[in-house]
């Protein structure tokens, strides 16, 4: 037997391209007579539009056109929500690609400037003069929802888009009532940049005479981005093609359909020549969506001997100026249900309030709602294990649900797919050296050094999802995926598959499952996506949802064209279809190991039709839809030991250990470079990110100078640990792992710097723990410092 | 990203600059503090006249003390066996500019003519006392650093006026470091910390002491300097350093919304003290 791909951590075959700067982006991509978009943007996050006047603007060379909301009129339609949770008195105000009339946040687009140059357009979009009237701006998700907030859209009253409600109240209640120990805290979940490398760019090029539109863009999810555009311009489906060349990451961020896409594909429509936008820093950080924005009030019911008894929440998510393309989801579906944890708790309930904002619209980022749930779980758990004076691991440990292989239903409905949180728990703590980090930390502390260690169990639910529970939860769209295995007569293999990955090696680990299945060498094939003309039919890369359900799809349509090598196979050699061997990629007659056919030969032949079985088609090519029946739940334990330096406030991150079950791991290099990157973002959200807006809307962090983007020497090397439980569900049985490290860490090393700093009195501080809100905090408590 | 248009004209020499240089015009060096605000639109000159390859503004001599040429990059200051030997502070500060591409191409000159209050060289050439070397059309002229730095992002430079190099006395016979603590994001300095003490047996003869970071400009310490003075820099001398070094700033305050100005008058405290420490070391 030879070693089997599936599992062999190869190189990415993406990186030759990306590391030699010779990937084609979006921006990359130069077409004869193509104009230049620049926006002009709204400086004031709440204001009404009193005039517009781009006289001098459209005097200056080389500029073709200027046009303002008004001129687009009826031209473009507002940009959709397309997640419309159920039960939630949902308002979704309409959504203008530019404003008309009035602006809610710094950057909503008021006019779009046509010229033959980028600098020449920008030159004339900083020439078009509007008046303003100014008016008072809301930030806070929780004062915009209060009493005497400016309303931000006229047809949401009190600015709350949608209450959502998971759970029954009054045995909620009932719960915590009789409850020995109830712990409370009031989070902030702050707003996140999701930075993606590369930032957002759109171009198009419409052709008159056969009415098709073509939109380059930096797109998750082109067939998504197909629809929307179709739908805001009035052009048919089969009409529109998006291609998302290479895309430089996302992290959420190209998910939705934003504006500036429908704005080049109008202008290019309007003009009659191909128009191309691409975004700056400065602007992705006003106008592409931010993450979290939640102001969490949680409680945690407990009895005094440390059984967790239920979590109780009222969220107000800050939605931002306008309701993104899946932002109801995110505060609540994907949010609320995760409340039970990887523990056996019994009662959950959750108020999910979404309230319109004068900040950048917010969306799906990185763990999407469910970093925002972990974070309260285990906030809430070390809170409780403080209350009743126990070990906040040991206090885990008798809450963990014990293992189980097949199904296992919690208190917020779900049905998680397997696990063994216990086996991953125990071994992060043996390689932490939990019970040995205790008495150093006592010893420690004595000599005025404060080391902190913050236990997380997880787990989350990914590899979204199950059509038919989209559709029950209001998501516009299915939740499959498809994928189609082509073989060439020489026997290279084409993979087309409706997903868009954009760097997280699906390539590379897509490759190895058909190889793995059919036995064709991995560098024989390719995978195409990003092209809603040439790839079928998909839902997008996001939600750790490629490798679960792509992945299946192209599991089962190799097994398809397995079946059929197999049976033409053995009609070539004349056996039994009963008698055929299979191994390494070669067909064989059992006892006459001689006669054999490659799955190569086989696939010519299946070409050349020249000696098929009666009833068989010619050709060597098969296709999948896949629904999944269930989600599937990675699970693990991460711990963090920190340092604080008390005259300072400097947290020194010293060990990470991160134990991730994500079922058999395809290709072991690549879940590690995905749980590192997760881990930095969520780490990174712990220490150091955070938006910063001034109480008039205006974004005081609005480049890397004051947003503080996490670095490599802000981190120890990570030590990684598996243990693997399949998914029962799944036919290669594996789980997602895009996430898991944002979802993990931000608790984790939160958690292990208020157990550094619990000696000092510190109670609370809110992220990012930046090293002058520790200081204060320190000096606040009145227990440290020099 | 998008800079407003200029023109655009290199000098050969000093001279030259001199004749070129117009009423909106910016001298262009290294360019990593001028460009990056005209990209954001922040800044616009009309003209940029670049003096990154004029030869006399190039190389670091040492013949009692330092000449040091404007356009000298933080990389070749950092690495400089006579900057090492003779000011090890600005050796360190200069490798703790940015990163390594930054101090490839920034130089001295133009670091100290933008006058960044949280930049790190300014720091040093305040508490060791170093001397602007300045050109203009009216000819040449020297002014000591602590004078050169004016008030946030403002010098003594006067329009057209060219920084030829940067003096500095031999302080191989003194301890000296720099000490910074690097803001997160941006890496500037929180606070940084210039100290150059002459030691004579076991007492300090005479401290130099500035603090930037924390402050609208390199600030020269006197309170702090009369404190390590004559001592043995013992605890109570440091402690006591530290507490008039924040008294020293106290009118010079600078912050940001993350990182205000009460806490990083508090670090700069904690960092003469560690900045003594590094000095002996």
């Amino acid at each position: 037997m030879s070693t089997r791909i599936f599992g062999s951590g190869i190189k990415r075959r993406e990186d030759p391209r990306l590391i030699t700067g010779e990937a084609r982006y979006t921006d990359d991509i130069k077409l004869p007579g193509v104009l230049h978009m620049a926006v002009v943007r709204s400086p004031y996050a709440h204001a009404n539009i009193v005039s517009v006047d781009s006289s001098a603007a459209e005097a200056m060379e080389g500029v073709v056109a200027v046009y303002t909301g008004e001129d687009i009129g009826d031209g473009l339609a507002g940009l959709p929500t397309a997640w419309l949770i159920p039960d939630s008195d949902l308002k979704t105000p309409e959504h203008p690609a530019l404003a008309k009339g009035k602006v809610r946040y710094v950057g909503d687009g008021v006019a779009i400037v046509l010229a033959d140059d980028r600098y020449r357009a920008q030159d004339a979009a900083d020439a078009v003069v509007v008046e303003y009237e100014e008016l008072r701006a809301v930030i806070d998700p929780e004062e915009a929802a209060g009493e005497g907030a400016p309303l931000i859209h006229d047809d949401v009253e009190g600015n709350i888009a949608f209450r959502w409600v998971m759970g029954d109240r009054e045995a909620s209640d009932a719960v915590f009532d009789a409850a020995d120990v109830v712990v409370s805290e009031r989070i902030l979940q702050q707003r996140l940049l999701p930075t993606a490398m590369e930032p957002r760019s759109a171009m198009a090029q419409y052709n008159e005479a056969t009415e098709e539109l073509t939109l380059w863009c930096t797109s998750q999810n082109p067939h998504i981005h197909r629809f929307i555009i179709s739908a805001v311009t009035g052009l048919n489906e089969n009409k529109v093609r998006v291609i998302a060349p290479e895309v430089g990451g996302g992290f959420g961020s190209k998910i939705p359909c934003y504006p500036d896409e429908a704005l080049v594909s109008w202008a290019a429509i309007k003009l009659g020549v191909p128009v191309k936008w691409t975004e700056t820093r400065s602007e992705n950080y006003l106008i592409t969506i931010h993450g979290r924005d939640h102001v969490q009030h949680v409680e945690m019911a407990a009895s005094n001997d440390g059984e967790l008894l239920g979590v109780r929440a009222t969220v107000y998510a800050g939605m931002g100026g306008y309701l993104s393309t899946a932002a109801p989801g995110i505060p609540t579906i994907l949010h609320g249900l995760l409340y039970v944890g990887p523990y056996t708790m019994g009662s959950v309930f959750c108020e999910s309030i979404g309230v319109m904002t004068n900040g950048t619209p917010t969306d799906a980022y990185r763990g999407a709602g469910r970093p925002e749930a972990t974070f309260l779980l285990e906030r809430m758990v070390d809170n409780v294990a403080r209350a009743i004076d126990m070990d906040p691991a040991e206090l885990r440990r008798k809450n963990l649900i014990p293992a189980f292989e097949d199904g296992h239903e919690v208190a917020t409905t779900l049905v998680y797919d397997s696990g063994d949180y216990p086996a991953a728990f125990e071994k992060a703590l043996a390689m932490a050296g939990y019970g040995d980090f205790r008495e150093q930390q006592a010893a420690a502390r004595a000599g005025g050094r404060y080391l902190g260690i913050g236990v997380t169990a997880y787990t989350e639910m990914c590899g979204l999802g199950p059509s038919q529970v989209a559709g029950a939860v209001g998501f516009q769209g299915g939740l499959w995926e498809s994928a189609t295995v082509r073989v060439t007569p020489t026997g290279k293999v084409q993979a087309l598959i409706g997903a868009s990955p954009h760097g997280q090696g699906s390539e590379t680990t897509l490759a190895q499952i058909i190889a793995d299945e059919l036995g064709f060498p991995v560098d024989d094939i390719e995978v195409i996506h990003g092209d809603t003309t040439e790839t079928p039919m998909g839902w997008g890369t996001y939600g750790s949802r490629t490798t679960p359900v792509t992945g299946a799809a192209l599991a089962q349509a190799s097994r398809k064209l397995k079946d059929k090598a197999r049976a033409l196979a053995a009609h070539l050699m004349e056996a039994n279809v009963d008698d055929i061997e299979y191994a390494d990629g070669s067909f064989s007659v059992k006892g006459s190991p001689d006669q054999a056919q490659s799955i190569q030969d086989v696939a010519l032949m299946a070409h050349l039709a020249w000696n098929m079985p009666e009833g068989m088609d010619p050709g060597f090519e098969e296709s999948q839809f896949y629904d999944p029946p269930n989600f599937v739940y990675p699970f693990g334990t991460h711990i963090a030991i920190v340092e604080v330096d008390a005259e300072t406030g400097v947290i020194d991150l010293q060990r990470y250990i991160a134990v991730d079950d994500c079922g058999p791991q395809i290709n072991p290099e690549i879940v590690a470079g995905q749980i590192h990157g997760g881990v930095v973002q969520g780490i990174a959200q712990a220490l150091c990110e955070g938006v910063i807006y001034d109480e008039n809307g205006q974004l005081l962090t609005g480049t890397m100078q004051d947003y503080c983007m996490p670095k490599a020497d802000m981190f120890p090397n990570f030590e990684l640990g598996e243990t693997v439980t399949p998914s029962p569900h799944h036919p290669v049985g594996v789980k997602g792992v895009g996430e898991t490290g944002t979802i993990a860490s931000t608790p984790t090393v939160y958690n292990a710097v208020l157990d550094a700093l619990a000696p000092l009195g510190v109670q609370q501080i809110d992220m990012p723990l930046t090293s002058a809100k520790v200081w204060s905090a320190i000096q606040d408590a009145n227990g440290g410092g020099s | 990203m998008w800079p407003n248009k200029f023109d655009y004209a290199r000098a050969s020499s000093v001279d030259e600059a001199l004749s070129l240089i117009t009423d909106d015009g910016k001298y262009l060096a290294g360019g990593h503090s001028l460009l990056p605000v005209m990209k954001l639109r922040l800044d616009a000159p009309g003209q940029l006249v670049d003096i990154g390859r004029i030869p006399e503004l190039q190389g670091i001599s040492a013949n009692g003390g330092l000449t040091i040429g404007a356009g000298a990059t933080h990389d070749a200051i950092a690495t400089s066996a006579d900057v090492q030997a003779m000011c090890a502070a600005l050796a360190s500060a200069c490798g703790q500019v940015g990163d390594q591409g930054v101090r490839n191409f920034g130089t001295l000159g133009g670091n100290i003519a933008h006058a960044d209050p949280a930049s790190d060289p300014p720091t040093v050439l305040v508490a060791c006392g170093a001397t602007v070397n300045i050109r203009g059309a009216d000819g040449s002229r020297s002014v000591a650093a602590q004078d050169f730095f004016v008030d946030l992002f403002e010098t003594a430079l006067e329009d057209g006026e060219l920084i030829t190099s940067v003096s500095l006395p031999n302080c191989s016979d003194c301890q000296c470091a720099y000490v910074k603590f690097p803001h997160p994001a941006s890496r500037y300095a929180i606070v940084g910390v210039a100290v150059c003490l002459k030691m004579n047996g076991g007492a300090c003869a005479q401290a130099d002491v500035a603090v930037g970071g924390a402050t609208v400009k390199a600030v020269k310490c006197a309170g702090a300097e009369a404190a390590l003075a004559g001592t043995t820099l013992d605890e109570a001398a440091v402690n006591a350093a530290a507490e008039a070094a924040k008294a020293d700033i106290a009118d010079w305050l600078a912050g940001d919304i993350a990182y205000p100005e009460s806490y990083r008058q508090q670090m700069a405290g904690v960092y003469l003290r560690r900045a003594i420490a590094a000095a002996q070391g």
